[in-house]
């Protein structure tokens, strides 16, 4: 017959014991700022060697074709670029100025880089922001809907819906909002910024509704507004269409547990169980798919940004890449790696905040 | 009086993608005010769906028949709101792994008091109290730390201390307790245990306590239900249910057991596997691994009908033989 005694031994509340020396967070911070200083450089000799192996010449592509014929000019235009270099020379010369924030001058707008990543950035921004902002709210409301009323019409519905979002041509869905919402309804301008009426508010983010709300020039704030509302509808359905699937299943997955039923089972209301013990536990893997939405929308949706006119950096990259414009090639080619790792690193410090499991460990 | 709980013919049949499967079939089972009772059996014989069904967490398109009610209230056929005033507050579970029951995300003190303040009304501070004196009552130490901890940071044991903890925080007077030592070591399991009677003791709860453990079953509780393929197939005070079983599949879970048979006996398994939900013979479920079985067993499920003292069984055989104790 089995004794029962009370009481166990050795089980105790520990909290993981923190190693002594630097903070964790900030050792973690600084190997992320190594690797992402190791991958940057990486980045530089992979574009600079592509750019240089892809058969063209930036001479032609630059080069009217009455000054091509001009041998003089040619090599002006060679010795002013640097292009009469070797390869690895114009590589360290590249390098040693990128050291002093240097990014060279664009062969096509004949200004530094880093002023035209500075111009196109903040266009991309204000379409980027508004855009997650919206499909992470619609897609994690419609997702976790879903996936509460699995197997339902509501679910049926949702993911039919989602299928076309994923399967709809951004470009085919920028001509169709066009099509309704500015020529059949005029209820919104058809592209660019701002309207002509309207100069840009002084510059604080490079963002027009923001500088313009900050300039407390509430009309162009508005205008600017309207302006994106078109440019933002695109990328934020398809978003929406990504992330709806992904949070369902990601949820779907959190239901299956033990806990969201132990919730349940202590007569919690269910709104409070979906929002406090569903949400929380299906937020990790949503914040990953999420900061991979963000960093592919911050480098420039170049399909949408052409149709609206819209001058961000996918528009940049785009023109830079067909004129062969190294120097703005790289340019584009930094930016986007660092708002990935500034994006992955930005992820891995919200599991932390979401997982205790995470953090204290 | 009246038990506490009463549950009476009930019946539940789950989709399939195979059509509806019936998992349990006529279930009877009372608790009484304070009292412990066992309900035991094999893996996938419905006891934990038993647990399930009374407290309203049946997957959708689950088919429910029979009666069962708590405190004199009909369970089967409430609303959402109905069953959220009895879940916690009147009937509340301990679940068979602790650290899967438990959010990983969220601090004990929070799972402790949320449903406090729902059941009980209670603000903050107040429901902050009583989660003190609730960990000190299940034995955590320094229960102040404990509230801010996370579920990670406890021992298996103590996970399942703090479940019981929540289990308790809203009054409940029913427990339904689903294996709950079975996730964690030997020397925890008894620690739990006298946890659970030291409780029921001190407060009046009642606690039905579903276990594949005979030894667990013998050791804690008053009184025992023995499923066998969604059935109650034996039932009675567990003393005599374990010295003298009755039931052809009663005794031979006996014999199975390590340890459960007198010195020197030798552990006989149970020939054959239970049948799956769907595939039960139309007789006695136990029929084709039974070694009693007339001709006879194979015609209609035997009732549980009354033998002896407080003992119930369903069997048509062996109640009849003289069977050398």
């Amino acid at each position: 017959m089995t004794t029962v005694h009370d009481g166990e031994p050795g089980a105790v509340a520990t909290t993981a014991s923190r190693p002594r020396g630097a903070h964790p967070l900030l050792t973690f911070l600084a190997k992320r700022v190594a690797v992402t200083a190791g991958l940057l450089l990486g980045v530089t000799v992979v574009t600079f060697g592509l750019v240089n192996v892809v058969p063209g010449d930036p001479v032609t592509a630059n080069l009217s074709d009455q000054a091509l014929n001009d041998p003089a000019a040619v090599a002006a235009f060679r010795e002013k670029w640097g292009l009469d270099q070797p390869l690895w020379a114009q590589y360290l010369h590249y390098l040693g100025n990128l050291l002093h924030g240097d990014l060279g001058h664009s062969q096509q707008t004949g200004r530094a880089v880093l002023d035209d990543l500075l111009h196109y950035v903040p266009a991309t921004l204000e379409l980027a922001l508004p855009s997650m902002v919206l499909a992470l709210l619609i897609g994690t409301g419609v997702g976790m809907l879903a996936a509460v009323r699995n197997g339902r019409l509501t679910d049926q519905l949702v993911r039919v819906g989602a299928l076309l979002g994923l399967s709809t041509p951004p470009f085919w869905l920028s001509l169709v909002v066009l099509y309704v919402f500015f020529y059949q309804l005029g209820l919104a301008p058809s592209g660019g910024r701002l309207s002509t009426d309207f100069s840009p508010p002084p510059t604080v983010t490079g963002m027009y509704t923001v500088d313009g709300a900050l300039a407390g020039q509430w009309d162009v704030a508005w205008d600017a507004a309207q302006h994106l509302s078109l440019p933002v509808l695109v990328p934020t359905s398809l978003t929406v269409a990504m992330l709806v699937r992904f949070v369902r299943s990601a949820m779907l997955e959190v239901l299956q547990q033990d806990y969201i039923r132990a919730a349940y089972a202590k007569g919690l209301p269910t709104r409070v169980v979906l929002r406090r013990h569903l949400l929380r536990a299906g937020l990790v893997p949503v914040v990953t798919v999420s900061g991979l939405a963000f960093a592919s929308l911050l480098s420039g949706t170049v399909l949408v940004e052409s149709i609206f006119g819209w001058p961000g950096v996918g528009q940049y990259a785009y023109r830079s890449a067909t004129a062969l414009d190294l120097p703005a090639i790289l340019g584009v080619s930094l930016f986007v790696a660092l708002v990935y790792t500034l994006v992955n690193l930005t992820v891995d410090l919200l599991y932390g905040l979401i997982d205790p499991r995470i953090r204290l460990s | 009086m009246a038990p506490l709980l009463d549950v009476d013919s009930l019946a539940v049949t789950l989709p399939s993608p195979r059509g509806p499967l019936p998992i349990l079939h006529d279930v009877s089972l009372t608790v009484d005010e304070g009292e412990l009772v066992g309900i035991a059996g094999e893996s996938g014989c419905g006891k934990s769906l038993t647990a399930q069904t009374l407290l309203g967490l049946l997957p959708p398109g689950a088919a429910v028949t029979g009666s069962a009610r708590y405190a004199g209230t009909e369970l089967l056929g409430l609303d959402a709101r109905g069953w959220q005033r009895v879940r916690g507050a009147g009937i509340a579970m301990v679940f068979q792994d602790p650290s899967a029951a438990l959010h990983p995300m969220l601090t004990v003190g929070r799972q402790l008091t949320e449903h406090m303040r729902v059941h009980l009304r209670m603000d903050r501070r107040a429901a902050g109290r009583r989660a003190v004196e609730l960990l000190d009552q299940v034995r955590i130490p320094d229960p102040e730390r404990a509230l801010r901890a996370y579920p990670h940071q406890f021992s298996g044991g103590m996970r399942q201390r703090v479940a019981i903890a929540i289990a308790l925080a809203a009054r409940p007077r029913l427990l339904i307790a689903d294996e709950p030592t079975t996730a964690l070591d030997v020397t925890v399991q008894a620690g739990i245990l006298a946890l659970l009677e030291r409780l029921r003791a001190e407060t009046g709860l009642a606690v039905a306590f579903i276990t594949h453990d005979l030894g667990v079953l013998s050791a804690l509780t008053t009184r025992g239900y023995i499923f066998y393929a969604g059935r109650v197939v034996e039932t009675g005070p567990t003393g005599s249910l374990l010295t003298a079983p009755t039931h052809p599949y009663t005794a031979a879970l006996l014999g199975a057991r390590p340890h459960g048979t007198q010195s020197g006996g030798t552990l006989r398994p149970i020939p054959g596997a239970p049948p799956a939900p769907g595939e039960a013979p139309p007789g006695c479920p136990f029929q084709p691994r039974c070694g009693y079985a007339e001709p006879s067993c194979g015609e209609a499920p035997p009732p549980l009908t009354p033998a002896g003292a407080d003992r119930s069984v369903a069997c048509v055989v062996r109640p009849h033989l003289e069977v050398a104790a």
